[in-house]
Formats: C-alpha cells, sequence, structure tokens
C-alpha cells in the first residue's frame, strides 16, 4: 500500500481542490519560487506519496516548533502538522515512551532513504553525551542513527545551526550544531525562532523539488537568508541620511529612526525579518521599536550586550568595548612617548650637544 | 675632555625612492581618512534634525568616503609589495625580516640604545632599522587583516569581485558582527603606531641630525662617511 499524497489527505479531511490550490500558490510564493511553478507544486502535491518526516529534539527549548505551529497559512499547518504527520515528534505526537521509540525506528525502517529529518536543538558533546539522553541513548547516537538513513536533514533554528544559547562561553556541554558532527550536507534555517513561513517554505521546496533549495556557503537557503535584516529594513532611509536614535526616550525614537546606535544588528545579520515578518505579516522587532539582536547569527549570545553597537572587548569585562581599551592605551602610549622625551633629553644630553657642536660655523662673508 | 675641532664630512644617500615615499603618504592619508570615517561609522554622531529622510546622505557618504579609502589603501600596498621585490636595497620586502644574526643583534641594539636608552651614544642606520622594519612588518600585517575584514563585511553590500574575494573571511572569523569588532579593534592599532612613528621619527632627527624626517619627502638621508666606511 502506498500512502496517499497530500492532495488525497486533504480530499479526505474535506478541503476543497480550491482550498487545495490556494495552499499550492501560497506554498510556491514561501518557497521564493515564480508563479509559473505552481502548478509544478500541485502536480507534486497530488501524486506523490507523503514523504515520512522525523522531529528530533536535542538541546532546545522548543521556539522552533512554537513558531512552526504559527505559520501563516492555517492549511500550510494543517498540512504540516496533520496531513504530513510527522512521524516523530516528542513535543506534539500522541504517543509516548516505547510507543513513541518504536513509531520512530518503524518509520526509520520502513522510510529507508525517504524520510526528510527535522532537527531542533544542538547536541552535547562532552562527557559522552550525558547532558542530554532519550530513551537511554545519547543525541548524538540518535541523530547519527537517524542521519544514515535521512533523505534530507533539516537543521531548524540556532540551535541545530549554530550551537545557539547553549553553545555560548563557556558552553559547559559543549553544546554542537549537527553539521559539525555529521559528515553530509545540512540545510541550516538559524533563528531564534526562526520564522515560522521561512520553515514551511524550506520544507516545501523539499517536499516539491525532492532535494534542497540553493544554499549559501553556511548552508542556509540563499532565498531567505541572502540579504541582512538591514537591507530590507524599511528604517534603512534613515541609516544612510544618517538620523540615528540616540535613546530608547527621545525624539528621534518615537519618529522612528535607525537604531543603529541602540545596538541594533540588523546590520550583521542574515534573515527574511524585513520582507517576511512574524505573526502572518504583522510585523518584526525593528518595526515596534527594538533593535534586531541578530538571533540567526553564529555565536550572537557571546556578541553582545545587545543594546550597544560594539561588542565587549574579550577579557575586560561587559562595559569595555574595544574602544575604552583602545583609549587607555593610546593615552598610556602617549604618556610613554612623553617620557621617553624627557629621558631622551637627560640620557642623551652629551651626544645632542656633540652634533650640535659639529655644526659648521658659517660666517656671512665666508 | 676632548673637543672635536673638524666636523665630520656627510655623505648623501638616496634612500627611499619616489615609490616607496608615494606609498608613504598615499598611505598615511588613507589611512586618516580611513581611521576618521571608520570611527564615524561605529560612532555616527546623532543629529536631531527635522529633515526628511531624503534631504540628507551623510552617513552613506561617509561610508562612501571609507570604502573608496580602503581600496586606495588596498592598491597602493599592493604596488608597494611589487616594489619590494624591484626596488632598491632599502625598499625590498626582505629588510623588513630579521633574519640574520647580525640583523637580530641590530635589533638588540635599538632596543638598547634608542628605546631604553642605557647607552648613552646615538646607533644611527641608513635605511630603516631593524626595530623599525620589524614595527612595518607588524603594521603590514595589520594592514592586510584590515584588507580582509573590511572586504569581507564589504561584500555583503558589494557586486564587485575584489570584495567577494574576502567573502570568506567573514564565516572564519564567526559572522559579520564578529568581524566588525575584529576590524573596529585592530583600527585601534594604527591609531598606536601613527603616535609611536612620528615620535620615532621626530626623536631620530633630533638625536642624530641627519634628516630622517625630510628624506620621506625628498629621499635623502646623510650619513658620517668614517660610519659608512666602517660599514662597506
Amino acid at each position: 500500500m502506498t500512502d496517499p499524497s497530500i492532495w488525497g489527505i486533504m480530499a479526505q479531511k474535506g478541503y476543497s481542490r480550491r482550498d487545495f490550490l490556494q495552499f499550492c500558490t501560497y506554498a510556491a510564493a514561501l518557497s521564493g519560487l515564480q508563479s509559473n511553478a505552481v502548478a509544478e507544486v500541485a502536480q507534486q502535491f497530488t501524486t506523490k506519496p507523503r514523504p515520512p518526516v522525523v522531529w528530533l529534539h536535542f538541546q532546545e527549548c522548543t521556539c522552533c516548533s512554537e513558531s512552526f505551529i504559527r505559520a501563516s497559512h492555517p492549511i500550510v499547518a494543517d498540512v504540516l502538522l496533520d496531513t504530513l504527520s510527522l512521524d516523530y515528534t516528542e513535543t506534539l505526537q500522541a504517543a509516548a515512551g516505547h510507543q513513541a521509540e518504536a513509531c520512530l525506528h518503524e518509520t526509520m525502517r520502513d522510510h529507508h532513504g525517504d524520510y526528510i529529518l527535522l532537527v531542533e536543538g544542538s547536541v552535547p558533546m562532552s562527557a559522552d553525551g550525558v547532558y542530554c539522553t532519550i530513551g537511554g541513548r545519547s543525541a548524538e547516537d540518535i541523530l547519527k542513527e537517524a542521519a544514515e538513513g535521512a533523505a534530507a536533514i533539516v537543521a531548524w533554528g540556532s540551535c541545530a545551526s549554530n550551537g545557539c544559547i547553549q553553545a555560548a562561553r563557556p558552553n559547559p556541554t559543549n553544546a554542537t550544531p549537527i553539521h559539525k558532527i555529521l559528515n553530509r550536507p545540512v540545510i541550516n534555517v538559524p533563528g531564534c525562532p526562526p520564522i515560522a513561513d521561512v520553515m514551511t517554505g524550506v520544507v516545501t521546496h523539499l517536499l516539491v523539488y525532492g532535494r534542497a533549495p540553493e544554499l549559501d556557503s553556511r548552508g542556509r537557503p540563499r532565498s531567505f537568508y541572502g540579504r541582512r535584516v538591514h537591507d530590507t529594513c524599511y528604517r534603512r532611509p534613515y541609516y544612510d541620511a544618517g538620523l540615528f536614535v540616540a535613546s530608547w526616550d527621545d525624539e528621534n525614537a518615537r519618529r522612528g529612526y535607525c537604531l543603529y546606535k541602540m545596538g541594533c544588528r540588523g546590520p550583521v545579520t542574515y534573515n527574511a525579518c524585513g520582507v517576511t515578518k512574524w505573526n502572518e505579516g504583522t510585523s518584526f522587532p525593528i518595526q515596534s521599536g527594538h533593535g534586531c539582536i541578530g538571533c540567526s547569527e553564529a555565536g550572537f549570545w557571546d556578541n553582545g550586550p545587545f543594546y550597544q553597537h560594539l561588542a565587549a572587548f574579550p577579557g575586560f569585562g561587559i562595559e569595555a568595548t574595544a574602544d575604552k581599551v583602545g583609549t587607555v592605551a593610546t593615552v598610556a602610549t602617549a604618556g610613554a612617548l612623553g617620557a621617553h622625551a624627557v629621558w631622551t633629553n637627560v640620557r642623551k644630553h652629551k651626544a645632542i650637544k656633540a652634533t650640535i657642536d659639529e655644526s659648521v660655523n658659517v660666517t656671512s662673508d665666508s | 675632555m676632548s673637543i672635536t675641532l673638524t666636523s665630520p664630512s656627510y655623505k648623501r644617500i638616496y634612500v627611499w625612492e619616489i615609490p616607496v615615499r608615494l606609498f608613504h603618504w598615499l598611505n598615511a592619508a588613507s589611512l586618516i581618512v580611513l581611521m576618521a570615517t571608520g570611527y564615524l561609522i561605529g560612532h555616527p554622531a546623532t543629529l536631531s534634525h527635522s529633515a526628511e529622510a531624503y534631504q540628507q546622505y551623510w552617513f552613506g557618504n561617509v561610508r562612501f568616503i571609507h570604502f573608496v579609502a580602503g581600496y586606495v589603501f588596498m592598491l597602493n600596498l599592493l604596488i608597494r609589495f611589487y616594489w619590494g621585490l624591484v626596488g632598491n636595497r632599502y625598499a625590498r620586502l626582505r629588510t623588513f625580516f630579521p633574519k640574520t644574526k647580525a640583523e637580530i643583534r641590530e635589533l638588540w641594539e635599538v632596543l638598547r640604545v634608542d628605546i631604553f636608552e642605557f647607552d648613552r651614544t646615538a646607533h644611527p642606520t641608513v635605511g630603516h632599522n631593524q626595530l623599525a622594519s620589524l614595527s612595518y612588518l607588524i603594521l603590514f600585517v595589520f594592514s592586510v587583516f584590515q584588507i580582509a575584514t573590511g572586504f569581507g563585511l564589504y561584500a555583503a553590500m558589494s557586486d564587485g569581485w575584489v570584495a567577494s574575494l574576502f567573502g570568506w573571511v567573514v564565516p572564519v572569523l564567526g559572522g559579520d558582527g564578529a568581524t566588525r569588532v575584529w576590524h573596529h579593534g585592530a583600527m585601534w592599532f594604527f591609531v598606536l603606531f601613527t603616535l609611536v612613528h612620528i615620535y620615532i621619527v621626530a626623536y631620530h632627527d633630533y638625536v642624530e641630525g641627519r634628516g630622517t624626517t625630510s628624506s620621506m619627502v625628498g629621499g635623502w638621508k646623510f650619513e658620517r662617511e668614517d660610519v659608512l666606511d666602517r660599514k662597506d
């Protein structure tokens, strides 16, 4: 018995063909496809059996799952959660304990080479992985086993993509992003959490084309992570004009000027927040008057404080920026040079005097 | 007490060729522009203006000047590296690396005589002294680092192939944010270097009286004949 297609399951559930095509259009748009690709999406969703999906949870806070179930289009969530049916996800599945483990192994066995593996959370590598175990097995073990038969692997969120908060200094559990553990390509979808529509966009692309979307050098889908938040920010004109907010309660903040001086990480963060926005396109941090904290960038937690343009200088406490250290060094150097100048006149007095004495006296008539 | 009655005779030596002098001043000018605009980019002034954004573009202009000066800085350095292969003995790249025993001895000698002043005499050299050479080697290393991090950051906003050559630098340093901190922090090296460099040039001119400062304009330095005889 082959599994029904996505359309087959939707039809069972009572969705009309119109609803389905609407969903296909939406899914195509989310994946960054052109409008003429809608037919292909509909074709794939009608004929292809739904791919099994395994969603693993390791060191994470479940914000990725929370984000995902709030995808803009209700059918998107419905399809991906009910219809697409996650075969294994600890947070959302009904089964628990041995039942859940059996379900996971059944999927991995029956669909070996076919299932999509979604991983939420980083993997602790120190102390043989005791910091995260499920059913008595370490996260590393589970991940490697599940990755072996996966058709595609997606790292959900900053934890799985770059370690996020638990990998922040001093990283006691040696939390490690999964692409550093697995010896095969991983689609990184960073963000804390990633934007729901970006997540569904990536999954849709995998379903429709059966392969990963175009990725950048850090394994992120180019269509969502190709530009900086800064480049698509509606406050960008204020940046170029040099109109900045200087404190949270000033007139410039009220006017909605650029939050660059308030530590906004938009210029150094690659994400689609300015375009896709959050919660059905309602808003994104900068639109709400708060700077970007760069949550989709590697090591963002260590590049704080968030409300300061320049990060703390390592080794000198969070108050010390490179500029404070540099200013002290400059003043100290200037002082040392002044002292050297005085000392030169003491130590080299004879040598200088001898040089002056060497000077030839030129008389006016000679 | 012996008094020298005859003043020693000096020989004029053409030390710095035109490309070296041009490099020096273009480098100095671009560095000053880069430091000033770079500092402004890190700490923009807050203008409270009722003007609409379209009426001004000063921050965009500051960034533009920084990028242009970055290109000048890089090309200038490349030309200097080339001249380090074909220029005279004082311009050669190998003079920047202390290798031989004599060169390393001179390094200590300069520290002893000119920096810590344990010695009361003066200690002139014709070209760069070994300690100066070492400081320029460090300057070159920092320059290359600034070029790599600067163009690495610029790659995100530039279609040019030059910037894209340095795109790999950003992930190595841990993202744009970390790269920006490195780029900004390394700027302070140039501030310290400039201070020390100007002071030391003045020091040599003051103690030795051989035209050290003006040599970077005209190219000429002066050396006592007896010292030259001893060296050759």
